[in-house]
């Protein structure tokens, strides 16, 4: 196959650059290499989960009980559904990006076309997912209370199933505004402030008594500890100082910050990767439609963003299992 | 690259049958991780329960056939093979060694220290 670089007219000697010792072209080794290298970036980022989840083992989220959203179900539990479509959503743009890259090597432009179609689209359609996943997470679904030792305190009722503060916090005269550069001094602000304040949350938790309290303490089957009545009143008037509503890098409401840190940057990460394939296939895509590897007689840069898509896939194959199974 | 002019027929049907294998491992997947069954979470294997260790494993299977089937390395050669997959394959086992290592060790810190972490 044809390298697609320029010509040197040195071809045919020996340091005249056109050996091919591993029988791939210049591009296509150097792809290579960068996805070595980029997996090993992933690689560390995903390490780096494993060690602060093993450093929180006993308190880390349940991921079933936080990616529980399908669009168009509200209020459906539904534990993994959404994201077990986004992978095969990715799966099948992959295998589309592979069934372009063998049109191109047979040279017939018009599936080439329709191929690298169907891929973008699933990009587009994934990066769109993951950014419904991220507001949804970042909104948070039920809220819940920090302690000082800066752990989490979650509602459930005498069912086991987790409550929404806003369901039972009681409405008491509000004293504190959002604090805004115009009111103290010009470099102290807050972006947002929780609907409902501590003693409100405290006031409705005791006029409820079916309710109890959540830790984020793991029991040896897995599941979390749920305190029992008096002790639950107890640790919330002690130890609470205040209320978490969705999640941001400080403070999350589904347990240790740093899970909250480590999915928005693992899968933002990811996210950023998905997103640069699919403008890097836009491009080839539209040189395709020009006729430009026709006239190549090379359809091979349609093979090297292939590669770089098909790790994308990879990449969420490895995301997939270690955020969301595990 | 190898041409595959002639058994172009064999090409795509081996596209398919890889999707066809990725999509039934992934459905595995979800519905393991959405049933847990008892003997698998109560197993426990070097520290993670069973049901962690099938997860990894079929996640190492899809791996393998996204990067041999879809990204070819099947064809190349055995220099470039060797030389992108075994420095991956050596580097991340050592890095997820050395910080799975300290995380236990800080877990045991926080679990039996004298200071108390949550308060």
């Amino acid at each position: 196959m044809d390298a697609t670089a320029v010509k040197t007219g040195t071809e045919g000697k020996i340091w005249g650059g056109d050996n091919e010792p591993l029988k791939v072209s210049y591009g296509k080794m150097m792809m290579w290499f960068f996805i070595l290298s980029d997996a090993l970036t992933f690689s560390g980022f995903l390490a780096a989960y494993g060690f602060s989840r093993f450093k929180f083992v006993n308190q880390w989220p349940i991921a079933d009980e936080v990616f529980t959203h399908f669009p168009f179900l509200h209020g459906v539990d539904a534990p993994m559904y959404y994201v077990a479509l986004m992978t095969f959503i990715l799966i099948f743009s992959s295998v589309t990006m592979v069934l372009a890259v063998d049109a191109g090597h047979h040279m017939k432009k018009n599936k080439v076309i329709w191929y690298m179609f169907f891929t973008i689209i699933g990009g587009i359609i994934f990066v769109g997912s993951q950014a419904w996943e991220w507001s949804n997470f970042i909104s948070g679904e039920y809220g819940a209370v920090e302690t000082k030792g800066g752990k989490i305190l979650q509602f459930v009722n005498a069912e086991g199933e987790q409550v929404a503060i806003e369901s039972f916090a009681a409405s008491l005269p509000k004293e504190r505004t959002r604090l805004t550069k115009s009111e103290a001094l010009w470099y102290e602000s807050e972006s947002s402030m929780p609907d409902y304040d501590l003693a409100e949350v405290v006031e409705g938790f005791k006029a409820s008594p079916d309710l109890l309290i959540r830790t984020q303490m793991l029991t040896e089957s897995g599941e979390k500890t749920v305190l029992s009545r008096e002790e639950s009143v107890a640790k919330l008037e002690s130890d609470a100082i205040g209320v978490v509503q969705g999640a941001n890098l400080v403070h999350n409401e589904y347990g240790p910050p740093l899970f909250a840190d480590f999915f928005f940057f693992i899968t933002g990460f990811h996210g950023f990767h998905v997103f640069s394939g699919v403008i890097i296939n836009i491009i080839i895509f539209i040189n395709v439609i020009l006729g430009t590897y026709e006239r190549r007689g090379s359809y091979e840069m349609v093979e090297k963003v292939g590669l770089y898509w098909h790790f994308v896939d990879l990449v969420w194959v490895f995301v997939f299992t270690f955020f969301y199974l595990v | 690259m190898a041409h595959e002019t002639s058994n172009h027929g064999s090409a795509t049907k081996r596209i398919w049958t890889v999707f066809a294998i990725l999509s039934v491992v992934t459905i595995v997947e979800v519905i393991l991780g959405i049933v847990r069954p008892e003997f698998l979470v109560e197993t426990h294997l070097l520290r993670m329960h069973l049901l962690n260790w099938v997860f990894i494993i079929l996640t190492l299977y899809k791996a393998y056939y996204i990067t041999w089937a879809f990204m070819h390395m099947e064809h190349e050669t055995k220099g470039l093979r060797r030389s992108v997959v075994w420095t991956g394959v050596f580097l991340v086992c050592y890095l997820i060694f050395i910080l799975l290592t300290e995380g236990d060790y800080i877990f045991d810190v926080y679990d039996n220290g004298y200071i108390s972490w949550d308060f």
